[in-house]
């Protein structure tokens, strides 16, 4: 079992970044990797259970099922159905936490997976860096531009 | 008592395992922690070891003892309990956790507790803990790892003693003349900085107490020479500290109790050794009516009576301020009180403070009653003097101790040995001031008045408040044995 674990501060509050990711179906809306996405059956997509279906913009299609979802701890957990990344057992949580010195979002995003040897520290470096860290840094960077 | 909740959270610039190499040290706070003034780990137990215990005094003289219920250095998490406090957070239950930041190799850095408080002082008790405590931790924490060494107190006490220094008007009761309530005067005056080892206080609440009215009336002229202001105790804010005084700062709340009288006054300066803080959850106006008293029950109690299980205890007075408090307090020792007073409504108040048998009598007749109840006092509390001196000696027990505390009938003259021998009696006459000497003694006493009160043994003093000014009707009220529970002087 691999595990991957990124973590930020957000200059804004917890409550304002969580309206802008607590949408599962948003992604494209906030993350600059993802070109589209939709909720399958016409679900809402904060239906525990729902599958987002969306494309990455290099053309991957990933399905992801929302397994948790909480309004009161800011916590969002999912799994992957299908990728092109061949990872087995994948299951990630986004998490945002109060950082009531200077009213600061302090924000997690871990991962846990199965996956080939050769290939643990590409995943964990792709997923870590070139999926969470570049959602954090968009994140950042959307929330300076409005201050 | 509702459940509190307090959380608390910051970054620190530093990594993770540098942070938690000092916070996962259970007794480390006394380092950067400018709350904490001291820190032992009791039994000499390892700081790591799940179940020690540390001991803490703080700055402020209250004390902690916490205990380390879970240690975590996979999670960076500790948990904490307390288990013994005179500041009244009951089942206060704390985490610290901290957790990586990633990004920039920082730390976040959560710290959360529940806890009980008692009604009223709620928002009070949060606010002491987050910010006093937890929000302090960040800052101090923060500076000792950038400076290695603890925020620096000294600075911060010369820059704020020198930020008055100047005169400052007030309004004092003056007395010209011994006698009647009205030679209480209200006068302008002027109170000059504070002289070294002094502080200077802007007042909130005065405590009266009989001793003023003896002196006004004269009876111990060396005490209050003339013209002056009476007064022995009083609680509010320090307004600034004079030379050498480095254990209070300006804003600090504190109570005094003075053998210098002087606290019919809005501002006055005293000796820093007479002062202590007042707890957190405790207002300036139950400071003010508890501690002259409550240090005087204590002494009679435990120095004095050696008040313990079984005790026969006769207290004279027993509705009164001082007698509600030591009927409460020796009742709860386990002692048998018997008291007298004056009404059939003060003794409802008597018994409800926790006097078992209660002696109705105007006109000091109670040695009989006492002896169908008990065959005798083993320790007499008496406030009443003069008139009931021979009724005292007949209700007291064979070796018992007579304690003469005031004299509201007048002085007890001419007190023979031969007359004490007749049942080997011993005679004490105490001045409370001499049991508070030292600034140790008074804080020693506050903590277990403020721990009494905070543990419910001592019930919210019952106290009556009147204008600064109106002193005069104060004192008239307690002469003509009007009142019940404690009287206060406010000071809007």
């Amino acid at each position: 079992m691999i595990q991957v674990y990124t973590s930020s501060v957000i200059d804004t509050t917890a409550e304002a970044v969580w309206l802008r990711v607590r949408d599962f179906n948003a992604l494209p809306i906030w993350h600059p990797s993802i070109a589209d996405s939709r909720i399958e059956n016409n679900q809402p997509s904060d239906r525990i259970g729902c599958v987002r279906y969306f494309h990455l913009r290099d053309g991957g299609l990933i399905r992801e099922r929302l397994l948790a979802l909480s309004d009161y701890d800011f916590t969002c957990s999912y799994s992957i159905l299908e990728s092109p990344m061949e990872v087995e057992n994948y299951v990630a949580t986004l998490k945002l936490t109060p950082v009531t010195d200077g009213g600061r979002c302090f924000a997690e995003w871990s991962a846990e997976f199965d996956c080939a040897p050769s290939r643990e520290s590409e995943l964990s470096q792709l997923i870590g860096q070139g999926v969470f860290q570049v959602g954090f840094d968009a994140l950042k960077r959307y929330f300076a531009s409005r201050r | 008592m509702g459940l509190q909740r307090v959380v608390r959270s910051s970054i620190i610039d530093a990594p993770i395992d540098r942070v938690w190499s000092i916070l996962r040290d259970f007794n480390s706070h006394d380092q950067w922690h400018s709350v904490v003034a001291q820190s032992e780990i009791e039994d000499n137990q390892y700081s790591d070891r799940v179940g020690c215990v540390r001991n803490f005094t703080l700055a402020d003289g209250n004390h902690i003892r916490e205990m380390l219920i879970s240690l975590s250095d996979k999670d960076y998490i500790s948990t904490y309990t307390i288990i013994d406090a005179t500041v009244p957070l009951i089942r206060y239950v704390a985490t610290v956790s901290l957790k990586p930041v990633t990004d920039g190799n920082r730390t976040f850095w959560h710290w959360a507790s529940s806890f009980e408080a008692p009604p009223g002082i709620e928002t009070q008790l949060r606010d002491m803990v987050a910010h006093g405590v937890y929000e302090a931790g960040f800052s101090n924490l923060k500076s000792f790892l950038s400076s290695g060494q603890l925020h620096n107190r000294s600075v911060e006490t010369n820059k704020q003693a020198s930020a008055t220094g100047l005169s400052i008007q007030a309004n004092a009761i003056r007395i010209r003349d011994y006698g009647l309530p009205t030679v209480m005067q209200y006068e302008a005056v002027t109170v000059p900085p504070p002289a070294f080892g002094e502080i200077r206080i802007r007042q909130t609440a005065v405590g009266v107490n009989y001793l003023d009215i003896y002196l006004r009336k004269g009876w111990i002229p060396d005490f209050l020479p003339l013209p002056g202001t009476p007064g022995m105790e009083a609680a509010g804010e320090v307004i600034d500290v004079g030379p050498g005084v480095t254990s209070l700062l300006p804003g600090d709340r504190i109570v005094y109790m003075s053998p210098v009288p002087g606290s019919y006054t809005t501002v006055r300066n005293v000796s820093v050794s007479s002062t202590t803080r007042i707890p957190p959850g405790i207002s300036d106006q139950v400071a003010a009516a508890l501690l002259l008293k409550g240090v005087t029950a204590d002494y009679l109690i435990r120095d004095l009576g050696h008040v313990k299980k079984n005790t026969r205890l006769l207290v004279h007075a027993a509705a009164g301020g001082v007698g509600q408090l030591i009927c409460a307090w020796a009742n709860s020792l386990g002692a048998l009180v018997i008291g007298t007073v004056s009404t059939q409504e003060k003794a409802k108040i008597a018994r409800e403070h926790g006097c078992h048998h209660v002696v109705v009598s105007k006109n000091y007749q109670f040695s009989d009653a006492v002896h169908s109840i008990c065959q005798g006092a083993d320790v007499i509390i008496d406030g009443l003097g003069e008139e009931a001196r021979e009724e005292n000696f007949a209700a007291l027990a064979k070796c018992g101790h007579w304690i003469s505390l005031g004299q509201a009938t007048g002085s007890i003259n001419e007190i023979s040995p031969h007359w004490l021998i007749q049942k080997s009696i011993s005679f004490s006459r105490p001045v409370v001031f001499d049991y508070v000497s030292t600034q140790e003694l008074l804080n020693e006493r506050a903590q277990r008045i403020w721990k009494a009160y905070f543990d419910g043994v001592l019930k919210n003093p019952a106290y009556e408040e009147f204008d600064l000014q109106d002193a005069y009707l104060a004192h008239e009220k307690l002469e003509a044995r009007l009142s019940t529970g404690s009287l206060l002087l406010k000071i809007r």
